[in-house]
């Protein structure tokens, strides 16, 4: 394998996925926005040619019309990292399910469609995990009213 | 020909051996477990939700009751995070007191990992010894923050008061009967027979799998792979110590076991060397009252916790209460293991398993 190099990467993936890409940094990371419908071949390469093995952290933040999901990449033992980002429609919260690339996105996405309600294609049990079934509405929405649970 | 059927056996939520709240379901066939079903949840109260409606000083005990065995690393792991969101330089005293009070969480917490393992395993004597060693460092945190369980000593910008006269004295003699403490626990119970006769070779998680699975801490060294935050991306001063990663051969329940009491001299020795090295002066930054990072900033920070990778991912909006605040909960994603380290063993192992995993409840079910 080559050695990595982040502009090399960046440059590679521009190549291949055109407008669905963009990237930007913020003070400690490289950010890659991605088109929600490219997300799996993004990650796909991240982690089979770029070396990302350890999805460290999946969560998601709720912006009002639209949900973004984010992913801290890291690669053990080299330790570069990547944070990846895409944006869900509140109106139809649904996106590829991680969990073929790695499987440690099983309850961390059980996780977000609990308290988030965004909702992932492709995970085989896909149930709450830390509130209890009957429960209704998703807390970490930001139009979830708090006490309001009947 | 006899006919056989599946059957669950459920262990906890109420159950010793499940360290507080965990629910196992074993489907067995026979005495061989075909699946475990992990349900968590029996003590989720939302601290991620709490955390919006708290300003990022009032969040700080909060932190505190995510992994209570540990108490100061999560609240080690917060403050840093929220430095960092604001650019906070931390006075050089307060980071030498930080690392002693850290890795003192970090034996405390294997402590109670190897006392807990002794009792799920029936080596009740065992769990003496880690409790009696462990109230020596409990003291040791009441003379700090006056806490001994959930201290909150750690604060934004450093720590909330000087240490006192007595703690120095009370560390270093500490320090010195680390390797007594550890050639105790290596005789009384890694040594036995029996002991090493239910645990070698149960639940073995090879390295591919521990990676894929997210799993981190002395759980993944245990399989072999020496990867700790301090030295991977040393966070505060730990890029000024000396020490070494205890790494396992097999991945398998006695190598996790023996990782935890050998990190606990590891940590000794930082805390060695931070006595030598702590300098005079300041112990807190000058932080103002109201903390208001700027819109839009936002800060994912991981520190190594005693169980693994602890994250903190914080979203500001530019006011005084996080707009969105996420932790990445060592405990949680190393449970998911579980049922892949279970599978094809006997009744007896998912006890051992549960036990050398030491997952944290608190942390998980956040």
């Amino acid at each position: 394998m080559q050695e990595f190099s982040l502009e090399r990467m960046i440059q590679e993936l521009e190549g291949l996925l055109g407008d669905k890409v963009r990237t930007g940094s913020d003070q400690f990371f490289t950010v890659l926005y991605i088109d929600p419908a490219a997300l799996t071949i993004l990650m796909g390469k991240l982690r089979d040619e770029y070396g990302f093995n350890h999805l460290a952290n999946l969560t998601s933040v709720d912006y009002g019309e639209e949900f973004e999901m984010v992913y801290h990449l890291y690669s053990i033992p080299d330790n570069n990292k990547v944070l990846v980002k895409t944006r869900v429609p509140r109106t139809l919260a649904e996106l590829d399910s991680l969990i073929s690339l790695w499987p440690t996105a099983d309850w961390q996405e059980r996780e977000v469609y609990d308290l988030m309600g965004i909702k992932f294609k492709g995970h085989p049990n896909l149930v709450r995990v830390l509130l209890p079934e009957d429960f209704e509405g998703h807390p970490l929405r930001k139009d979830y009213l708090m006490g309001g649970r009947k | 020909m006899l006919e056989t059927d599946i059957y669950t056996v459920n262990v906890g939520p109420i159950h010793p051996s499940t360290h507080g709240g965990l629910h196992v379901e074993a489907i067995m066939d026979g005495e061989i477990i075909q699946d475990v079903v992990v349900h968590l949840g029996y003590v989720h109260r939302s601290v991620e939700k709490i955390a919006e409606g708290k300003t990022y000083q009032q969040f700080v005990p909060y932190t505190a009751r995510l992994d209570y065995l540990a108490t100061n690393l999560p609240v080690l792991g917060y403050c840093q995070a929220v430095e960092k969101l604001l650019g906070i330089e931390v006075p050089e005293r307060a980071e030498y007191i930080r690392v002693i009070m850290a890795e003192l969480s970090r034996i405390a917490s294997h402590q109670i990992a190897i006392s807990a393992t002794g009792i799920d395993l029936g080596a009740t004597t065992g769990l003496m010894y880690g409790m009696r060693d462990r109230e020596r460092i409990m003291n040791i945190f009441e003379m700090t923050g006056g806490q001994r369980l959930l201290s909150s000593y750690i604060r934004i910008g450093g720590v909330a008061a000087d240490i006192p006269d007595e703690f120095i004295p009370a560390v270093k003699s500490l320090v010195q009967d680390i390797p007594r403490m550890m050639e105790e626990y290596n005789g009384l119970m890694t040594g036995n027979e029996i002991w090493a006769a239910r645990m070698e070779g149960v639940g073995i998680l090879a390295p591919e799998t521990a990676i894929q699975y997210g799993v981190t801490g002395p759980n993944l060294r245990a399989s072999g792979i020496a990867y700790d935050l301090r030295k991977a991306e040393p966070y505060g001063i730990y890029d000024r110590f000396d020490f070494d990663l205890p790494l396992g051969k097999r991945g398998d329940s006695l190598d996790r076991w023996q990782v935890r009491i050998d990190e606990i001299g590891q940590s000794g020795r930082i805390i060695e060397q931070a006595l030598k090295a702590m300098p005079e002066g300041e112990i807190k930054a000058k932080v103002p009252k109201v903390l208001k990072p700027a819109a839009g900033k936002e800060v994912y920070h991981r520190i190594e916790s005693a169980k693994g990778e602890l994250g903190y991912y914080i979203v500001s909006d530019g006011s005084s209460k996080p707009y969105r605040l996420h932790v990445r909960a060592p405990s949680f994603i190393n449970l998911m293991v579980l049922p892949v380290i279970c599978r094809g063993g006997v009744f007896q192992d998912i006890i051992t398993n549960i036990a050398t995993l030491d997952p944290i409840l608190g942390e998980s079910d956040r």
